[in-house]
């Protein structure tokens, strides 16, 4: 049974008369990592909210887990990640992790035994009793992710997890981000504007292209894994940015100049 | 120790302009009516302090009630605002405009309403002094939670309930102390200002309106002393409650 599966969303904004999402189909299988990619307005962070039960599909219908969305959203069937952390500073980091825990009825002793794991799962056991606001925005993150996987989760929703980091801890969150979903076996949906990034983390690449959001070509990633920080300069790693880098600029003609300039940046 | 050389600059400050006020009214030779030297004020703020704090102690009491009836309403009335949107529609901008009414010139209206000798009309003009700033802060802290943090709660499911309890409620704390450390400045400017149209003889305003009126400024001032240590002790009790409620925030320490 796949873990994701959209049948022609449309997904249209009153104001303005904006088509985000025009006809999607995707189906996603257990253990995939998929990341939507596509300049702004290409209706990525949509898709991905229209995923979660966040904002409901104009026309078309979204099953998670063989459930309709709504009805898994209830089950807490996902975990969500965002690009700001979205952490409360009146909780410790321990206290934050352990939120969607409570919201579940856990009891005490098993939310402190599983909020123990996911410290370490993400190294930042030292700073279980530290406020959100004692943290760099690279650890906050990864309290973020703990508390999106805590309660075990089949799917995980991140969009642009790392997109108001620097380079350097995003490229080390992004080995993190590999190990934890290959020791926990989670199907993920990574929305991004990164090439580089999709690349590396996928399994495949969504690529989607603008006003109507559409989605322009799929690429599997065939990188072996585990994927190390040597993938990069792999000559394969090359051929797949690439390959993403044409998809996305064969649907190009709509791309404002400040889209173009983004695309440029990546390369 | 830190604290200590952190208040210094602010103690030296302190002492400065109490000792110029002093050299200066001596030296200068002005009238006591006009301004009396402080260790005259000091002097008289000892010798009739049988009769000054319990005055003190009167009004404190009817600002207390009035802080805690306005500023109790106001969470209440932040409350429906925040809650049901339709409240919010009919009642804000009458809200703003009542804001805008110098509330202070209803005094007398309300000594007619409650009889202008007992404490109650002090405690309606520093209720109603108090009502509309923690009414509008709290409704403003009330609103500030982040659109992200109300869509991670409802990625858990949670119901509206949760999301106040858990969000919209913390989100606020901070704002709610901010509105009531000012209305514990104007719950004592109400009372008093209050007892300046008239009020029990036991009242600290009434103290200080007639000392004024048959020229004994020293008691006047000494009066306006025990009046703003009683306004500063008010103000401290907030500031050591939001350290206990808002232990967490990052800015309240050095506030």
């Amino acid at each position: 049974m796949s873990v994701v599966e959209i049948k022609g969303v449309t997904k249209t904004f009153a104001h303005g008369n904006v088509t985000a999402l025009e006809n999607i189909e995707l189906e996603l299988q257990p253990g995939e990592f998929v990341s939507l990619i596509g300049p702004s307005g290409c209706g990525k962070s949509t898709l991905l909210r229209v995923i979660g039960d966040l904002t409901p599909p104009t026309r078309g219908s979204v099953t998670v887990n063989g459930k309709p969305a709504p009805r898994a959203r209830k089950d807490g069937d996902y975990g969500i990640v965002f690009q700001d952390s979205v952490l409360f500073d009146w909780r410790t980091v321990a206290k934050n992790i352990a939120l969607p825990l409570e919201m579940l009825g856990w009891d005490r002793e098993r939310r402190k035994t599983r909020v123990d794991e996911m410290l370490d799962l993400v190294e930042l056991r030292s700073f279980a009793d530290h406020h959100p606001w004692q943290l760099s925005g690279g650890m906050q993150q990864r309290v973020s992710i703990a508390r999106a996987l805590s309660f075990e989760p089949a799917l995980l929703l991140m969009d642009e997890p790392f997109g108001a980091l620097d380079e350097m801890t995003r490229e080390r969150l992004n080995l993190e981000l590999l190990s934890i979903w290959e020791k926990l076996g989670s199907t993920v949906v990574f929305v991004t504007h990164s090439i580089s990034e999709a690349v590396f983390l996928s399994t495949r690449v969504v690529v989607m292209s603008p006003r109507p959001g559409r989605i322009a070509g799929v690429v599997d990633i065939d990188l072996p894994t585990p994927r190390t920080a040597e993938t990069r300069y792999t000559p394969r790693f090359f051929e797949l940015v690439t390959k993403v880098r044409e998809l996305l600029r064969s649907r190009g003609e709509h791309l404002l100049p400040e889209e173009e300039e983004l695309l440029e940046a990546d390369r | 120790m830190k604290r200590i050389v952190e208040w210094l600059p602010a103690l030296a400050v302190f002492v400065l302009v109490v000792g110029l006020w002093e050299g200066l009214v001596r030296a200068l030779h002005v009238q006591q009516f006009l301004l009396p030297k402080p260790s005259t004020i000091v002097s008289v703020f000892w010798s009739d302090r049988h009769t000054l704090w319990p005055a003190g102690w009167y009004t404190f009491k009817e600002a207390l009630g009035g802080f805690a009836i306005g500023s109790g309403l106001g969470i209440l009335a932040a409350t429906l605002v925040g809650r049901f949107k339709t409240v919010g529609t009919a009642l804000m901008p009458i809200f703003i405009a009542a804001n805008a009414v110098p509330i202070i010139a209803f005094a007398p209206i309300f000594g007619a309403w409650f009889n202008p000798i007992s404490p109650r009309s002090k405690m309606a003009v520093a209720g109603v002094l108090c009502f509309l700033p923690v009414m509008v802060n709290t409704l403003r802290g009330l609103n500030s939670a982040k659109p992200r943090q109300i869509e991670l709660m409802r990625s858990y499911a949670a119901s509206e309930l949760e999301i106040w309890r858990r969000v919209r409620v913390p989100t606020a704390l901070p704002f709610l102390f901010t509105a009531l450390k000012v209305a514990s400045v104007l719950a004592m400017i109400g009372a008093i200002v209050g007892e300046y149209f008239g009020g029990s003889l036991d009242a600290l305003g009434v103290t200080i309106n007639n000392a004024a009126d048959v020229f004994q400024f020293p008691l006047a001032w000494a009066g306006i002393l025990v009046a703003s240590l009683l306004g500063i002790a008010l103000y401290g009790a907030v500031v050591a409650a939001e350290r206990v409620v808002v232990r967490w925030a990052p800015d309240t320490r050095d506030a």
